[in-house]
């Protein structure tokens, strides 16, 4: 017999591998049976499942957010249609989608009374398009953001960019960047032929017109850029201007000192909308309500307004104040101050703001094929 | 079993086969297993899938010819087909010639282990992401870059090359030339070196030695290097989109644009089957020229 004595202080070699191997093996069970953590299906744009975002309410409540992220509001509905029902216990969804995502008996009905209707910014958004169907709510909205002529200022004058026109100014030649979606983009172009309101409702001659200003712009062209490189190329200068997007992208690089910025032409801009809806038949409804609640208190709104992916407006005025209070300089730059020229609330009583939809006499896939020309082209 | 042998013209003895040989397809199992599961099923399911509608983003069996007669009349689609063969075969053509000097070098005028150093180099950019590669080609080829700063000390520039076809050559490089110059130096590597110093002795001089002699020693490896050079930059979506800034789109980014409005699989199915079909029309046609015998003089 070997006389050297081990205890669980002085293990020898053999036993501290066992020993090891055991709490390796052991150790995922051990941290389940602790926590017991309800984990969170969200099924959203980028950023909103990250821990700026839901950190803080995942440890409050002892809940994990598993978070699968869509681009468009095409490639979401397809992630639902295509996952049995409740895969999702909560939805972000642009506002235009929520109307097919309760057409689909994708989403549950959702009860006023547990939401701040009282205490939002505008009226419009206590009665959303499409969120509300026979006097029942379908979904909340969360935040948005204004999309116009965003460009680099040491090429484009603030004055150049109060209209489109500015996409068409010689020294833009090649630089003109788009976003690559067809929707935002064919948008700005309706605006821009001066169809206002009536922008995504064109009849085929509006609609013949819109593509031939949208072709005209071709040559300024430099290239179609997805969120990376739309972020990069106005980062580096390769592109002084970019159509389709607003401050939810140069609202980034603006922090971090880039000359860029994004304003709302005369022609009138385009808002996004984010709105969260509980996915149909969850069995988690009553937490997924409760993120809900928090993310439409000030704290949330303040949250979502500083959002590390991209920021938005807050829609609450409770929310709006709390941003004044805790970050004033993100406040001021963002507008959200009243009597600041960019405030969005301002612009959307001004007229000037139209909501972005979907296009009401063509099918999305008329606006894909001649995107696809256009690029081609 | 007998034959005749073709020189003897006697008859010769030759061993019988098992028909079915347990052994033998048991080691080729797992090969054709896997390439069923994971190759000629979903390839299968592919064609299928470019027959079926979509209604209200679900896409539904069926067996229309709609999602071909629709993309076959768009002249973008044609558009996108030409370009992406363009610069799938310029690209093949540039990491051909940009290589063969380098693999030359390293099969015949280094030492091995220079050689083993320089394949291992050659490999270490496939240890970082593709998609990582072709970003950090922005620092590089911004207007407001290294490359331009570099020409600006010449009194060049500044020169456009991101969002351009150049920018997208530059990313198929980036992807394939390293795998180009080591599968030439495998096939410059394997040659006989007595031939070639035969073909000297007999008074071949060193340039034409390369194309008399060792290249078309080395011809099946370099057509399977330009091969790959192909089918990688024929598939490729990073580059032109990045690199090229999608202008104009080439089928990998027509795929993505089908899907994502309307969630049209089936059509962007339609230009699978497409590229596809072309690549093993050009990988079958690359493999006869590669073993194509010479026809005896």
């Amino acid at each position: 017999m070997s006389d050297k004595k081990s205890s669980i202080l002085k293990p020898t070699r053999r036993q501290f591998i066992k020993y090891s191997g055991m709490a390796a093996i052991t150790a995922p069970y051990i941290s389940r049976s602790w926590a017991q953590t309800t984990e969170i299906n969200m099924l959203a744009w980028y950023g909103h499942g990250e821990p700026d975002m839901v950190a803080e309410f995942e440890a409050a409540n002892n809940v994990k957010f598993n978070p699968k992220y869509y681009a468009g509001g095409d490639n979401m509905l397809a992630l639902i249609a295509q996952s049995p029902p409740g895969t999702y216990d909560l939805i972000l969804s642009d506002g235009e989608f929520v109307q097919q995502l309760n057409a689909a008996g994708y989403i549950e009905e959702m009860n006023a009374a547990d939401y701040p209707f009282d205490d939002m910014l505008h009226e419009d958004f206590t009665q959303f398009p499409g969120h509300w169907k026979d006097g029942k709510l379908f979904s909340m909205m969360l935040r948005g953001g204004h999309l116009g002529v965003s460009y680099n200022t040491t090429a484009v004058t603030a004055e150049e960019a109060a209209s489109y026109e500015c996409f068409w100014k010689p020294e833009l030649k090649g630089k003109v960047g788009h976003f690559d979606w067809h929707l935002p983009s064919l948008g700005m172009m309706s605006l821009y032929n001066g169809n206002g309101a009536d922008l995504w409702d064109l009849d085929e001659d509006k609609w013949d017109k819109v593509q031939e200003t949208t072709s005209s712009l071709r040559p300024q062209v430099g290239g179609y850029f997805d969120y990376g490189g739309t972020f990069n190329s106005l980062k580096n200068g390769e592109m002084l201007a970019m159509c389709g997007i607003g401050d939810w992208i140069t609202g980034v690089l603006e922090k971090d000192g880039a000359p860029v910025a994004s304003v709302i032409p005369k022609e009138g801009g385009i808002q996004f909308t984010e709105s969260y809806s509980i996915g149909k038949d969850t069995e988690k409804g009553d937490i997924v309500k409760k993120f809900i609640q928090y993310m439409m208190s000030p704290e949330g709104q303040v949250k979502s307004a500083q959002m590390a992916a991209y920021p938005g407006f807050c829609v609450t005025k409770a929310g709006r104040a709390k941003l004044q209070e805790v970050d004033p300089k993100e406040a001021m730059r963002s507008g959200q101050v009243d009597g600041n020229p960019n405030d969005p609330i301002a612009l959307i009583n001004e007229g000037r703001i139209h909501y972005r939809d979907i296009p009401k006499q063509q099918s999305l896939e008329d606006w894909n094929d001649y995107w696809s020309e256009y690029k081609n082209a | 079993m007998t034959s005749r042998d073709p020189l003897t013209h006697q008859v010769a003895n030759k061993p019988t086969r098992k028909l079915f040989d347990s052994f033998a397809l048991s080691w080729r199992l797992p090969i054709i297993v896997w390439q069923t599961l994971f190759f000629l099923g979903p390839l299968i399911f592919m064609v299928a899938m470019s027959f079926f509608l979509v209604k209200n983003y679900r896409m539904q069996e069926a067996f229309e010819f709609v999602n071909w007669s629709k993309m076959f009349s768009r002249n973008y689609f044609w558009d996108s087909y030409f370009l992406t063969f363009t610069l799938a075969t310029l690209s093949t053509a540039i990491a051909s010639l940009l290589a063969f000097p380098a693999s030359f070098a390293l099969a015949f005028k280094v030492s091995p282990a220079v050689r083993r150093w320089a394949l291992f180099l050659l490999i270490i950019p496939f240890f970082t992401s593709y998609l990582v590669r072709i970003f950090s080609w922005y620092v590089i080829l911004a207007e407001s870059g290294a490359l331009n700063a570099l020409l600006d000390t010449f009194g060049l520039g500044p020169y456009t090359m991101l969002n351009t076809k150049f920018g997208t050559l530059v990313g198929y490089m980036t992807l394939t030339l390293p795998l180009v110059v080591v599968l030439q130096t495998f096939a410059l590597s394997n040659i006989d070196r007595n031939l070639v110093q035969a073909a000297h002795n007999l008074g071949c001089s060193p340039f034409r030695s390369i194309y008399a002699v060792i290249m078309p020693l080395a011809k099946t490896g370099l057509i399977v290097a330009a091969l790959f050079c192909f089918i990688l930059s024929f598939g490729d979506f990073v580059s032109p989109y990045y690199l090229g800034g999608s202008k104009p789109p080439t089928l990998p980014i027509l795929i993505i644009d089908t899907t994502k409005s309307g969630q049209q699989w089936p059509r962007a199915a339609v230009v699978a089957v497409v590229m596809m079909v072309t690549l093993i029309t050009i990988a079958f046609a690359a493999l006869a020229l590669a073993y194509r015998t010479r026809a005896s003089r």
